[in-house]
């Protein structure tokens, strides 16, 4: 791996934001204003710009492909994709289509994460019942992945009518859409990325980044034993950067208390202090401070895990676009540059070969 | 106490689950001296791979095999699939509910969002023979990796116990202590709930006095 390799990325909820004053924005304008922030993304020189897909009053990724559509036809180089697709509750030929067409209008810039999804509002929603979360994923990445890779293709499943010799429009030059499986954590997730001979991506919520090194050696492993040649492993995280470390701080931290205020009055969690927060921080996995703070975290954590791709959630919770702006301006030309640098500075260790020792023996 | 087969018995963990939380376990038994056996749903050739990387050493075993192994069971499966194990598979056994009713994650099962008595009373009806304890559930699972600590030393995180069969409890209270943390009685099976993911002290780490207080008041007030 050089480190001209690794791809930086730039993850979106398009979660409904407050303006300057604390009042909401309408999801319209949400939803303007992300296409705006990707249109800064690429100015920068960030490599990759990724919506989610959620079903919720506060976060407006439920069209994600319409909003990477409207960015591709603004922007040259930046790559346009998911983070993730709840493949569980789609259809994969729509999949296809949509994803090969944006492939299309962009030129080439489409990509793909796939994922079960952590959470299930998707399910009812479409008619799919939980007590088929496994099988769901399993047939839909299967027919998608055949979908990507040749067609004609005759196929016939449990959850969708068959396919016999069938062509899927636009066609999808060699090597097009990029498709990554996103997991949580789960080993068997992990194994079945391998198995499919998909990249993985590594969704992370919070808690030490450390945990995902066997995880990671897991999934090395399972490619040797499915026959496929090593492949890249990214990873998803939230975080801020500001000017200072103490800025960072105090711009996220009311949004991030927000939440977790909200959760402790719907659900009885323990209310958000300051300390778990600053925690969350120092050893936990918020990117969060001044370029030079987040620079050289994400650094270690490529090094930690033999990292091909970085995707920072950029802002938590209902910040400001002006805020949001700020911060994408500030990781594409300084925080990027400074992680490459970073990690030309020593070659990076062969993979694997140690990852699993350091992450177990690590603090116990 | 002299080495006994009845001390290799009771150093004997069976792990129901090979997902993140079960595989975090089997490391932490692991270290504190537990043979350990483990399966998954389906076949021990499934989980061969994970248990080889993720916690060499341990058996990778069906869940028949688990209960053959062991008398001390931990079931840590998602808890919207409790119900494909069978009724009487735990017959005599303490098993240890690591499990949390998530809505957003198992969706809405009427009978756990009605559990008035808390989510492990329903396991127990469910496996009404076997001897169920709540415990394990209400860290973040990764604790089990980077929380360990040897017995008295500063900084360890508790991790509290709830049963109705207090043979079984102080059994569990044991594995708590060798798993690498301080062990607290948090009481009957019902007052388990105080553990949930609405309760108090769900997901943050607590030492063994603020746990117990924390307990004692939430029981206290209801």
């Amino acid at each position: 791996m050089t480190t001209q390799d690794v791809e930086f990325g730039l993850d979106s909820f398009v979660a409904i934001t407050v303006d300057e004053s604390g009042e909401e924005l309408s999801g319209d304008v949400v939803i303007r204003n992300t296409v705006e922030e990707a249109v800064l993304a690429d100015a920068v020189g960030i490599d990759s710009f990724n919506v989610a897909e959620h079903y919720r009053p506060d976060m407006m990724d439920s069209a994600g492909h319409v909003i990477l559509a409207a960015i591709a036809g603004r922007t040259e180089r930046i790559r346009l994709g998911t983070a993730v697709t709840v493949l569980s509750s789609q259809d994969p030929v729509r999949v296809y289509t949509q994803f090969a067409t944006l492939d299309a209008v962009s030129n080439g810039r489409a990509q793909l994460i796939v994922g079960r999804g952590s959470l299930i509002e998707s399910f009812p929603l479409f008619g799919y019942d939980l007590a088929d979360y496994e099988e769901l994923f399993e047939e839909k990445l299967e027919l998608l992945t055949r979908l990507l890779r040749q067609q004609p293709v005759t196929w016939s499943g449990k959850f969708r009518s068959p396919l016999v010799n069938q062509y899927l429009s636009p066609p999808l030059p060699e090597g097009h859409l990029p498709t990554w499986v996103g997991v949580g954590g789960s080993p068997q997730s992990v194994i079945r990325a391998a198995r499919f001979g998909l990249p993985l991506m590594l969704a992370v919520i919070g808690g030490p980044p450390g945990r995902f090194a066997p995880l990671a050696e897991l999934y090395r492993r399972a490619l040797e034993k499915y026959g496929h040649p090593q492949l890249k492993i990214g990873m998803h995280s939230h975080g801020y950067v500001a000017r200072t470390d103490q800025e960072a701080v105090d711009i996220q931290w009311p949004h991030w208390a927000d939440i977790f205020e909200k959760a402790a009055a719907e659900r009885g969690w323990a209310r958000p202090t300051m300390d778990r927060f600053q925690a969350e921080v120092s050893d936990g996995s918020l990117y969060l401070g001044s370029p030079e703070t987040v620079a050289t975290k994400i650094a270690w954590v490529i090094r930690l895990l033999g990292l091909s791709r970085f995707d920072l959630a950029y802002a938590t919770g209902r910040m400001p676009h002006e805020q949001k702006m700020a911060t994408i301006e500030l990781y594409g030309r300084e925080v990027i540059p400074r992680v490459r640098e970073l990690l030309a500075e020593s070659a990076p260790e062969p993979a694997s070969a140690s990852l699993l020792g350091a992450a177990t023996h690590a603090g116990v | 106490m002299p080495a006994s087969s009845g001390d290799a018995t009771e150093r004997r963990l069976g792990i129901v689950g090979a997902g993140k939380v079960g595989t975090t376990i089997v490391r932490a038994a692991m270290a504190g001296g537990y043979d350990v056996a483990l399966s998954g749903s389906g076949s021990a050739e499934r989980i061969a791979l994970i248990v080889d990387v993720l916690a060499p050493g341990a058996r990778a075993v069906t869940t028949d095999e688990v209960v053959q192994f062991a008398s001390l069971i931990v079931v840590a499966v998602p808890m919207h699939r409790f119900r494909e194990l069978p009724r009487d598979r735990f017959a005599g056994k303490i098993l240890v509910d690591a499990m949390n009713y998530w809505e957003e994650i198992d969706g809405i099962d009427e009978e756990l969002a009605a559990a008035t008595g808390g989510t492990s009373r329903v396991v127990q009806e469910r496996f009404s023979t076997a001897r169920v304890v709540k415990s394990l559930n209400h860290l973040g699972y990764y604790d089990f990796d980077n929380g360990r600590r040897p017995r008295g030393a500063p900084g360890r995180i508790a991790l509290a116990a709830a049963g109705d069969d207090r043979a079984a409890v102080a059994a569990v209270m044991q594995l708590i202590d060798r798993l690498g943390f301080d062990a607290v009685d948090a009481g009957a099976l019902e007052a388990g709930r105080a553990l949930e993911p609405d309760g108090p002290v769900f997901g943050i780490a607590h030492s063994a006095d603020e746990l117990s207080d924390l307990l004692w008041s939430e029981a206290s007030s209801a």
